[in-house]
């Protein structure tokens, strides 16, 4: 018998023995906080619907791909279409921004930085990830708008303005502004956990390659992320969640506006930046539940999001035989 | 490779030059991301410090704002100080007790595939986006009955209770089975064993996850948004009271048009970020103390 076995032994009640009354209680505290937690979830699900109820009543699907955001009373009309493509422009593309960034530092992190340099660094990218969206967006709005306004979008304009995508001067708020913002706040996310997936990587592997003669790039490109592949997707998804839900930093930078268009440096709007922009203005039943509708399309997409994150991280740490925890 | 390898030895050398190239181009751009990384971090907190620096004084945090000031007396955020300390604090009280609960459930008392399940629950709770949490707050608490720090506060312990119960697992899990034998072993009762015995090794590891969940809810901005926003301009300690607090103050801040106002944003966000950048760094340091500690055993 392994101690392992005890231990487990150890925690069935013990027949021909009084139930301790402690030992019930315990249980039953900390088993009803675990229930509590399940509970607030199924809680928070019930209420955004429940919120949402007049625009899901009247509009029921339609609203998710209308283009529309009329408040004007006895006009009213309301749809999700230009916030849905304002979340998908600015999160994919911060998205694609960070990752090669993300996946540059996390290797540089493990496979290249000197010594001195590993732990001082790693402490920097992990600051990043807690400066406050409200911090970032004031910068955003202050420092990154203007200078962008002048340095870059004025310039790209004046030069290539007849491409659509560059049609508008820009305005320091735009969609620009607030891609190069989520990029900010996702980097860290994404970077940290692949630096924690490479670390995972079995050195066996990596010197096996080494000692075939690979360069390390080729050790990386053969071993590395093959075998980090699918961590780095459920980071990936992470960060793009993380992206798609922020309100506070986007509504600073992005402008605001209700409509679709192919102007990287026009505004525009995001699901969350639009809830953060309207909630406290929001006068009739209608236009509050279409506001919690927004919530409704984020709360579902964060849900599918990380439980198909959650998936792959099982999924893969039974591949590797793992049993704990795949993200340390 | 072999077959390259054949081919001749010229062949063979420039074919070795090019995967070199491309393993220097590709070490070079590693070193660039990472520069990049460190480079915006710098500009952010520079840019943070220099424009906050000089609106960085006590009136701050002991003077209340004046709303429309024709005159120039010294303004502060003291009503935001203080609502963030009530609204925070009261976070801390209903997420830590309940995080660790759980963590104790799921780590010394739940079948495998409930730990599962209630930890896949965690992590969705973790990934709901805070502006949603800000909603279902609003729809829970405040449709009804008004605004109120203690709203505010639930908002926040809902993103902090993930936070603490991860972090509490993580940490129950390193504490060695043998301690738990030698308690039973004794014939020490289960639950004395557990709150005895089990949970002070872990103390340091839950103060360090929840100092790294203060910093994080600390400068949330979104749930207080619904929950805590419609306020005045005196300082008020009340928790029943909707009250200021630094994000939100920032937030309002920042879409103001007057300079003097940016100035205090600035300055406020100086201290949000000091605060934030030491105490993360501080719970660092605390995580490695304590796993060097537990290792030492």
């Amino acid at each position: 018998m392994t101690s392992l076995d005890i231990a487990e032994n150890a925690r069935r009640p013990f027949t021909g023995r009084r139930v301790r009354f402690g030992d019930i209680a315990l249980q039953v505290v900390a088993g009803a906080a675990a229930a509590a937690v399940t509970v607030l979830v199924g809680l928070i699900i019930w209420k955004v619907i429940d919120q949402a109820r007049p625009a899901l009543s009247k509009y029921n699907v339609h609203f998710i791909f209308r283009v529309a955001w009329n408040p004007v009373l006895g006009r009213e009309l309301y749809g999700a279409g230009s916030f849905l493509f304002g979340t998908a422009i600015t999160s994919l593309l911060a998205l694609a921004l960070a990752t090669p960034l993300a996946l540059g530092v996390a290797l540089f992190l493990t496979e290249l930085s000197p010594r001195f340099l590993k732990a001082p660094v790693t402490a920097l990218v992990e600051t990043l990830a807690a400066v406050p969206s409200v911090v970032i967006g004031l910068w955003g709005i202050i420092v990154l708008g203007p200078a962008l306004r002048n340095h870059i979008e004025g310039p790209i304009h004046s030069a290539l303005g007849w491409i659509p995508l560059f049609g508008t001067p820009g305005a320091g708020a735009s969609l620009f502004t607030a891609i190069l913002v989520l990029t900010i706040m996702i980097l860290p996310i994404v970077s940290s956990i692949s630096r924690e997936l490479i670390l995972g990587v079995p050195h066996e592997l990596k010197e096996g390659a080494l000692a075939l003669g690979t360069t390390s790039w080729e050790m990386i490109k053969g071993v590395v992320f093959p075998y980090a592949r699918g961590g780095i997707t459920a980071a990936l998804i992470l960060g793009l969640g993380r992206a798609v839900g922020e309100a506070i930093a986007v509504s600073q930078v992005v402008g605001g506006g209700v409509f679709i268009h192919a102007n990287l440096f026009g505004t525009g709007d995001t699901l969350a930046s639009k809830i953060a922009e309207s909630y406290q203005g929001a006068t009739t039943k209608l236009q509050t539940g279409s506001l919690v509708y927004l919530g409704l399309i984020l709360l579902v997409f964060s849900l599918v999001a990380n439980v198909s994150a959650q998936v792959i991280v099982r999924r893969v740490a039974r591949k590797h035989g793992i049993t704990r925890g795949g993200r340390a | 490779m072999s077959a390259q390898g054949l081919a001749g030895p010229g062949r063979h050398a420039d074919h070795l030059a090019r995967r070199r190239r491309v393993n220097r181009t590709m070490e070079i751009l590693a070193w660039v991301a990472a520069a990049i990384a460190i480079a915006i971090l710098v500009i952010v907190v520079y840019s943070v410090a220099r424009k906050g620096a000089s609106e960085l004084n006590l009136n701050l945090i002991t003077k209340d704002p004046i709303p429309f000031s024709l005159t120039n007396a010294p303004q502060g955020l003291a009503n935001a100080f203080a609502g963030t300390l009530v609204i925070v604090g009261f976070a801390i009280l209903m997420a830590l007790p309940v995080g660790i609960l759980v963590a104790i459930y799921l780590n010394e008392f739940a079948p495998a595939p409930i730990r599962n399940a209630v930890s896949m629950v965690l992590d969705i709770l973790n990934g709901v986006p805070a502006i949603v949490i800000g909603i279902f707050v609003y729809g829970l608490l405040v449709l009804g009955h008004g605004q109120s720090a203690l709203a505010g506060s639930f908002a926040l312990a809902c993103l902090m209770l993930p936070l603490v119960a991860r972090a509490t697992m993580e940490v129950l899990a390193l504490v060695p089975n043998a301690l738990r034998e030698a308690g039973l072993g004794l014939g020490i009762a289960r639950w004395r064993v557990t709150l005895s015995i089990v949970v002070p090794q872990t103390v340091g590891g839950i103060v360090t996850g929840t100092v790294l969940a203060v910093a994080r809810v600390a400068g949330e901005t979104a749930p207080l948004l619904f929950t805590s926003s419609l306020v005045g301009t005196q300082t008020d300690w009340s928790p029943f009271h909707a009250l200021q607090s630094i994000p939100v103050a920032i937030y309002e801040l920042s879409e103001s048009p007057d300079p003097a106002d940016h100035a205090r944003a600035w300055a406020a966000a100086l201290v949000l970020l000091i605060f934030i950048l030491f105490a993360s760094l501080g719970a660092r340091w605390l995580a490695t103390r304590s796993r060097a500690k537990m290792a030492a055993r």
